[in-house]
């Protein structure tokens, strides 16, 4: 097996004296899907927030493609790969899907406040390719009927579309997806699915999928990791994490106790 | 809601569809854009001419309060910073203006550039530690600095820059290349080019890049740090840059005023700024424009009601503006727009 293209490693939270997470290691293989489960405050979205600097881990390390991101301020991480879609919706309201998306293109891109003022050649060129590969990712998540729309007006289940094409407009080699499927009807998560394994086949990209729909889950993710509690219970295939014991005891509870 | 999702899915199994509902009336509006701007032109060039001198003079004001506002706009409608400080740096342009005049006795011309270098170096450094401060706590602290600045003017160690609680009188410049234009009428062509450039500068910075990253942050600061912006380095330097346009008319203020004077920069300015804004439409370029004709226009026009009550008939006309424009003029064109489109179709 190639090296891993994340390494997450003995990484600890406390918020004061709570522990949120508590020595989490597991390591993502290039090119796969890693399920990211665990009941509620398992502290899934606490490690998402660790991986895009949002929160310092108060232990371990994590490293992408080798390197440790913890020296990375949090405006740092888009450029080296990582890229985002948060649980509840974090888009820009007020402005269209297009600008959005066109957002997303802003870690690979440079301009500054003087050539983009003056509108010289170099920021009309840069204008340009953000705007290609923009509408190109709208193009390729069904968007451009609704592209000229505010995101604010839009219904839920195409916003949650617009937050996936701003995140692949940062051209990320690893995808994190915080709850993609939450607030979706049924025939939305079904296409979900088909989405998330297209994106990764067209696009090469590594998926880190944090959902509690379990059937989506357990149907894309090629490997899966279990928290409970701020730790590691499982790690392995969907069928075998399925069947762990302490899996199916932080779901359902066990009899003695 | 399901009409209109159902609308949506629609348009977008059908791009020809959607296309077609998207460029139909933005096409329309481009028509009605370019005729009104040569309408506008028109009317710009031809005003000093048929105008008296005092309305020319008021018409140029408005423009420098429109330049104020924009500033102020590119700040807390487009980057999501409050400001009550505002009249500190309209001062801080002024006095940069009116001391190179008086005392280094360099042309106007000049004083512009200097003026907004000058206010984009104090708005970036009191942008810095405007970083931990958002909302209220930041128009806070910069109400303090609106507050501080008439003093600090008339500070005795300062008099001999400043000329103290006296001010500067300064000297109105003729037309040059021996244009047949009088000093009203020159001021007023001389502030129209300055507006235009900086509009012009503005609308492009907006549509850019940078300006998408500034409306980002306003927007959501933690998904724009997510998509790699460096909200400090953007918001400080948004900072410096409202700042700076704000400068830039407190100078052509002082040019066209002849005077300046620590009273005329109190908070009230601040205020005053604040309200066009509101009145013209936050995160609205245009709507700059407005904000100046109310600044400038209401207190008149309230004074022309009763003297004695001139502040409350300008409570009355804002309460009443408010009442009529809750969004202000943007609001106001964006519904009206509407209500065309929707009769049309």
């Amino acid at each position: 097996m190639s090296e891993p293209i994340l390494s997450v490693r003995d990484v600890a939270v406390r918020f004061g004296g709570i522990v949120a997470l508590d020595g989490i290691s597991f390591d993502m293989p290039v090119r796969k899907i890693v399920g990211l489960i665990g009941p509620n405050g398992a502290g899934k979205t606490t490690l998402f927030n660790c991986l895009s600097r949002l929160y310092v881990p108060s232990d371990g390390d994590i490293l992408f493609e080798g390197k440790s991101i913890l020296t990375r301020p949090a405006h740092r991480i888009a450029e080296i790969g990582i890229g985002r879609t948060f649980q509840n919706l974090a888009l820009f309201q007020n402005l269209t899907v297009l600008d959005n998306v066109r957002i997303g293109g802003h870690c690979r891109t440079r301009s500054d406040y003087v050539s983009d003022a003056l509108n010289l050649p170099w920021s009309r060129r840069n204008e340009k390719q953000i705007d290609e590969s923009a509408r190109s990712i709208i193009d390729y998540l069904d968007l451009r009927g609704v592209a000229q729309r505010r995101v604010g007006d839009l219904p839920f289940g195409t916003q949650k579309r617009v937050e996936l094409a701003r995140a692949l407009a940062t051209n990320p080699k690893l995808l994190l997806l915080d709850e993609p499927a939450c607030g979706l009807n049924h025939e939305e998560i079904e296409e979900l699915g088909e989405r998330i394994r297209h994106i990764r086949d067209d696009r090469n990209l590594t998926v880190l999928l944090v959902e509690h729909h379990m059937s989506l889950v357990m149907s894309v993710s090629d490997q899966v990791v279990a928290l409970n509690f701020g730790r590691k219970i499982a790690e392995g295939t969907p069928a075998e994490v399925q069947r762990s014991p302490d899996v199916i005891a932080a779901y359902l509870g066990t009899e003695k106790q | 809601m399901s009409v209109q999702t159902e609308n949506l899915e629609t348009a977008a199994e059908h791009p020809a569809l959607a296309a077609d509902m998207v460029t139909k009336p933005f096409g329309r509006d481009r028509t009605i854009g370019i005729a009104i701007g040569v309408i506008l032109f028109v009317a710009a060039i031809a005003l000093p001419f048929v105008t008296k001198s005092f309305f020319v003079f008021q018409v140029t004001m408005v423009l420098i309060y429109a330049i104020a506002i924009l500033g102020l706009n590119l700040l807390t409608g487009f980057n999501g910073q409050f400001s009550l400080g505002h009249a500190a740096f309209y001062a801080i342009g002024a006095y940069t203006a009116a001391i190179l005049m008086d005392k280094a006795e360099i042309s106007y011309v000049w004083t512009l550039p200097v003026a907004g270098i000058v206010c984009f170096a104090f708005g970036f450094v009191f942008g810095l530690p405007a970083l931990r401060l958002e909302g209220i706590y930041l128009a806070l602290a910069t109400f303090a600095l609106s507050v501080a600045t008439p003093q600090i003017l008339k500070l005795s160690p300062l008099e001999h820059w400043t000329g103290g609680v006296q001010g500067i009188v300064i000297m109105k410049p003729d037309a040059p290349f021996g244009l047949p234009l009088n000093q009203d009428q020159w001021l007023y062509f001389f502030t129209l080019i300055v507006t235009v450039l900086l509009f012009w500068l503005a609308h492009n910075l907006l549509k850019s890049r940078t300006g998408r990253a500034m409306m980002a942050i306003r927007d959501n600061p933690i998904a724009s740090r997510s998509m790699g912006i460096n909200n400090s380095i953007y918001k400080a330097l948004t900072f410096g840059l409202s700042a700076s346009y704000t400068g830039i008319a407190g100078a052509l203020g002082a040019i066209v005023v002849q005077f300046v004077a620590p009273d005329s920069f109190t908070v009230i300015l601040s205020i005053a700024l604040l309200v066009g804004l509101v009145v013209g439409g936050v995160g609205w370029i245009p709507g700059a424009f407005f904000g100046g004709l109310f600044v400038l226009f209401v207190p008149n026009i309230a004074e022309q009601f009763s003297k004695g009550l001139s502040g409350a008939f300008y409570g009355i006309i804002l309460m009443g503006l408010m009442f009529l424009m809750p969004a202000g003029v943007a609001g106001f064109i964006a519904m009206l727009r509407r209500k065309v489109l929707r009769h049309e179709g």
